[in-house]
């Protein structure tokens, strides 16, 4: 029995990091309907720029984060801006093919220059530090740290949405961009800030993945398929649902690892086509 | 885009009445034709005169021709687009796998029912991706191929991660079977433009467009939008199947990184893209653009790759009908007419 409520603790940690890789998914589609292909190519980017800061400047990866997540903030908004904004229409292929060039770009890149070789960023024994909760029952302190980080993150972006007044410009965006602009509103702006906040999160998930596991170039695509059903899973429209769809996910990976090692990611890709099945708005959709 | 336009204009118009034409075939299309035929015909003569290099050359690029077609069929006409047609060019490969090597049918016979192999697995697919829309159905399809890269490692019947080889095209001496191979992907190249050709042309390829253009208005005229789109797609994926199985027919070997990987995709999107896309020569012109550069820089690498992609977001954002379409445009060149073009005729 411990066995299985391991997984399913271990699952929903996990889910954290996921929700911190979809959140961002999830505001850029909500905004824009733009799918970002190199979400996950960006969480790389930000685990090695984390990884540069902390042995560059000889930071702890926590203080690296002050660093890496202002870089990805500018970024964001420089990407949209300068890129993404040329894109925005109601045909899906200029955004997807921009996106996806632009995973392309990055993982070439990194490879370049870093080679294919995988990295971590080493934090002083945190990654390896946990917390007994029961008998034979430990959590990881990281784990525990990175969910509570999406926990808050999910908070402070549902109040961003819900009360303040740069989240009604969102909102309004969202719902209809011409008289969004008729009120005064500038729509390129208020896009690239959208997704400033967007790859700015992904700043503190990168930093996050480097800690956690050892990172490569290439491993971009596959982040970008768990945050892409996380967003699924939850459903659209609401953070929490993408928190809960994140959590889901980390849970039926989890227990599909127990069953066979061969068969946690697979066992989380089942649950996304289920869901698509019977579920197709996800479990907690939101439409706006 | 014109196409619609084309439709009222075909109604209203009749030839001869106020001085308007509708325009159904170039005098650049009927060029294209007779190219096409004599050129077939110099590539069918190619095995008994030309170096093997070369036919192994030219069979890639028939494959890449393929690919860059269907895939244009169903993101460039069907406005479908897909990041996950890589699951069709696996499934093809690995039919081909369990039917020469296991079931014992002639390989270059098996092709064609790789392509209906990957047809059968695009009906119950649909199912599943045709749940999402727009840009996530491009992200839900490449989610499919992942799933079935991740099955086909996790059966060792198959080979497993590591994966296996075509041993059935042991009983057939090099030349003969460098030779076929030629052949079949030479057939299914030109077998492919054909077919989306007539499609183009036909009351399908107008619901087709007509559906890109507006679902809203399509289905308003009575257009049964969710049988044509399941059609296109099980298309594409019929002509992926078939394009996978000649593929692996050429490398001998096949694992599930190489037939479900996502590094197919860029290839064949790129190739659409910058040689333009919702064209049918587009296509073909970036498939050969591509396959030149590619051997020119392989050496490069990973700069090559960062090329591409950063030639594929210029192309996108400022040549959004990519290199062939601007040629098009520009000097009013039709080599496969598809559309029904209104003209007025210079003297009433």
């Amino acid at each position: 029995m411990t066995i299985w409520i391991d997984a399913i603790i271990q699952g929903v940690l996990v889910g954290g990091l996921y929700a911190l890789f979809a959140m961002g998914l999830s505001l850029m589609f909500g905004i824009m309907r733009l799918v970002n292909v190199a979400h996950g190519d960006l969480v790389i980017l930000m685990s090695f720029i984390g990884l540069m800061v902390v042995e560059g400047l000889g930071l702890q990866p926590f203080a690296a984060m002050a660093v890496v997540v202002p870089i990805a903030l500018c970024m964001g908004y420089a990407l949209q801006r300068g890129v993404l904004n040329h894109t925005i229409s109601k045909d899906p292929l200029r955004s997807l093919i921009v996106t996806f060039g632009i995973s392309i770009v990055i993982q070439n890149l990194l490879l370049a220059f870093h080679s294919a070789d995988t990295r971590a960023i080493h934090s002083a024994g945190l990654e390896s530090q946990s917390l007994p909760i029961a008998e034979n029952l430990a959590v990881g302190v990281l784990p525990v740290i990175m969910f509570a980080t999406a926990v808050m993150l999910t908070a402070g972006l549902q109040w961003l949405f819900g009360s303040t007044r740069i989240g009604r410009a969102f909102r309004a965006t969202s719902d209809d961009d011409g008289a969004a602009a008729l009120m005064g509103i500038n729509n390129a702006h208020i896009y690239a800030l959208a997704t400033a906040i967007a790859i700015g999160i992904l700043g503190v998930a990168g930093v996050f993945h480097g800690m956690r596991t050892t990172f490569a170039p290439t491993d971009g695509p596959a982040l970008l398929i768990y945050a892409f059903q996380a967003v699924i899973i939850g459903g659209m429209g609401s953070f929490w649902g993408t928190l809960a769809g994140g959590v889901l996910l980390g849970i039926a990976q989890a227990i599909g690892a127990r069953i066979d090692p061969g068969w946690g990611v697979l066992a989380g890709h089942l649950m996304f086509v289920a869901v698509l099945l019977f579920k197709p708005n996800g479990f907690f959709p939101k439409t706006r | 885009m014109s196409t619609t336009m084309g439709v009222t204009a075909a109604a209203s118009a009749r030839p001869g009445d106020g001085g308007h034409v509708v325009e159904r075939s170039t005098r650049a299309g009927i060029a294209t034709m007779v190219f096409f035929a004599v050129s077939l015909g110099f590539s069918v003569s190619m095995p008994f005169w030309a170096d093997a290099i070369y036919l192994r050359w030219l069979s890639e690029l028939a494959c890449y021709f393929v690919m860059a077609q269907m895939w244009n069929l169903l993101g460039g006409y069907g406005g479908l687009v897909s990041i996950g047609q890589q699951a069709y060019i696996g499934i093809g490969g690995y039919a081909l796998i369990v039917l020469a090597n296991m079931a014992g049918i002639n390989p270059f016979a098996a092709v064609l029912l790789c392509g209906v192999a990957a047809a059968v697995a695009a009906m119950p697919i649909s199912r599943i991706v045709f749940r999402l829309h727009g840009p996530t159905f491009a992200i839900g399809t490449w989610a499919v191929a992942e799933i079935l890269r991740l099955l086909v490692a996790n059966t060792t019947v198959l080979g497993g991660g590591s994966g296996t080889s075509l041993l059935a095209l042991r009983g057939f001496d090099r030349a003969t079977r460098e030779a076929i191979t030629f052949w079949v992907s030479i057939g299914a190249s030109y077998g492919s433009v054909l077919l989306v050709y007539l499609l183009l042309r036909s009351k399908f390829g107008l619901a087709l467009t007509a559906i890109r253009d507006s679902e809203l208005a399509s289905r308003s005229q009575g257009i049964d939008v969710g049988r044509t789109k399941f059609l296109v797609y099980v298309i594409s994926a019929f002509g992926f199947g078939i394009a996978g199985a000649i593929y692996f027919l050429g490398t001998l070997r096949i694992s599930p990184d190489a037939a479900f990987g996502v590094s197919w995709s860029p290839l064949i999107i790129f190739m659409v893209i910058i040689g333009g896309v919702g064209t049918i020569a587009g296509p073909l012109f970036g498939a050969v653009l591509f396959f030149a550069l590619s051997k020119v820089f392989e050496d490069f690498g990973s700069w090559y790759l960062t090329a591409l992609g950063l030639l594929a977001i210029v192309v996108t954002i400022w040549f959004p009908k990519g290199i062939f379409g601007f040629i098009e445009d520009r000097y009013d060149l039709r080599l496969f007419p598809v559309q029904r073009r209104l003209r007025v005729r210079s003297t009433p």
